[in-house]
């Protein structure tokens, strides 16, 4: 089976500086920013990490997932504060959608009698 | 996870070999030779600056067993430095004038002339680094260790590779977390890690096939995290790659994960910390004797240049000075990234 049967190869993340090949100075203020983002700042680059990693489940990218999996466990966090991480995302994303519940309520109501 | 591991030496591993080992290094296809890479540094042939520190490694016995231990030390292992070793060892770092002795392992205290070797390399007027595993001093015959490493001001270095049991247990073995926070706290009561002038700082190695991250950072966090949660002191805090030499190298064999670790190591080449490696700075001896650029080499039979003194026996400083230092595909992991030595990051 080629590459090319898969959309996901764990081997493109390391090629991500390859988007340049096209609008390179885009592609310039977008790392140059991205680095920024993570530098130590108000919080730290541990906890940035952290967040990071809630984000990429949330988004659902298994290379992001990759990445901020090993950044979180290089800046020091462990398992269980990850896995908290992930669950905020997932409360976030789970409490999201019920919150459209009130949408749906509202409909009723407006259709019902 | 059981409480003690064997070694690769016990287990009769292929890996238990320095000649193996490096072979197995030597074949893994790297985007570059560390030679390469100290050349686009300028500083390939590498070599010495100034020798102030002689690493002594009193042997390989130890009452851990950690799986990422480059030593392959276990409470298995029976080599220990001989007396006569040892005297040379003292005369040198007086004839040489080296300031610090920095004593290590497996768990230098089991060596049975510990004391008189911290005691008389003290009365040189040395400063004395004693690398520890924060447990050997709870075994039988050893609990008085602490006060006499206190009462000759002896910088102690522990290895604790996390501030949780679980993290720590995985590396060195079930239950070694909590007697590991006895010698902590042992060393606090002296006044280690007070404030009081007396240092202890503490190493951690990455429980895993990932690298340290920025040091200070980990500190920070490391300094919050012992406080509130044992009321645990400490001055520094060394964050030190894993070098893939010895377990940890077996560890990646088995993980089949060699060559992307390397791989990394070597992607995080670090010119910066390229120029502060501990080699140019210290001289590692053997417990026989045999001279060595760093301790890592030790473990992988890679001895000084050969035209350099090859044992503390004729071991002299001019002709070390103009040694070449022995390089190979494992010294990518001092200086990936901040760097790594056994003072921590360099860079």
């Amino acid at each position: 089976m080629s590459d090319r049967d898969h959309y996901y190869h764990q081997h493109d993340l390391a090629r991500f500086s390859e988007i340049d090949r096209g609008a390179p100075e885009l592609a310039r203020k977008f790392f140059d920013w991205y680095g920024a983002v993570f530098a130590e700042g108000a919080l730290s680059m541990r906890e940035k990490a952290l967040i990071a990693l809630a984000v990429a489940h949330a988004i659902q990218c298994p290379y992001c997932i990759d990445a901020y999996a090993k950044d979180a466990l290089e800046k020091g966090s462990n398992v269980d504060q990850m896995t908290e991480a992930m669950h905020v995302a997932a409360a976030i994303r789970g409490g999201s959608s019920l919150v459209h519940g009130v949408q749906m309520l509202n409909h009723v109501d407006e259709l019902g009698m | 996870m059981g409480r003690v591991l064997p070694t690769l030496h016990t287990r009769g591993a292929p890996l238990a070999r320095g000649d193996a080992q490096r072979a197995r290094l030597a074949e893994v296809a790297l985007p570059r030779t560390f030679g390469s890479a100290l050349d686009s540094t300028g500083l390939f042939p590498l070599r010495p600056t100034t020798l102030d520190t002689l690493q002594i490694n009193l042997g390989k016995r130890c009452n851990q067993t950690c799986r990422h231990c480059h030593v392959d030390a276990g409470p298995d292992r029976s080599e220990s430095m001989p007396r006569a070793v040892l005297e040379a060892c003292l005369a040198f770092l007086e004839r040489a004038g080296i300031p610090t002795l920095d004593v290590t392992g497996g768990a230098p205290e089991l060596h049975p002339d510990f004391r008189e070797i911290i005691t008389r390399a003290r009365a040189l007027g040395v400063h004395v680094i004693h690398r520890c595993n924060l447990t050997a001093v709870l075994l039988p015959n050893y609990s008085d260790i602490p006060e006499l490493l206190a009462a000759c001001r002896v910088e102690v270095i522990a290895s604790l590779p996390y501030y949780r049991a679980r993290e720590t247990d995985a590396q060195r073995g079930d239950g070694v977390f909590q007697e590991s926070l006895v010698g902590l706290r042992r060393l606090n009561a002296l006044g280690y890690g007070m404030g009081t002038g007396l240092v202890l700082n503490l190493v951690t190695n990455p429980v895993g096939t990932y690298l340290p991250g920025n040091q200070t950072a980990l500190e920070r966090d490391w300094k919050r995290e012992l406080r509130r949660r044992y009321d645990i002191h400490f001055d520094h805090l060394y964050a030190i790659t894993n070098m893939p030499i010895s377990r940890f190298l077996a560890f990646l064999e088995e993980r089949g994960r060699t060559e992307e670790y390397l791989t990394r190591l070597v992607n995080a080449y670090n010119p910066a910390a390229a120029t502060r490696v501990m080699c140019r700075t210290l001289l590692s001896v053997g417990w026989d004797g045999t001279l060595y650029d760093c301790d890592f080499n030790q473990m992988l039979d890679l001895p000084v240049a050969a035209r350099a003194p090859c044992t503390i026996f004729d071991a002299g400083v001019e002709a070390l000075a103009a040694r070449e230092i022995a390089i190979g595909p494992h010294c990518f992991g001092c200086t990936a990234g901040a760097g790594s030595s056994c003072g921590g990051a360099v860079a």
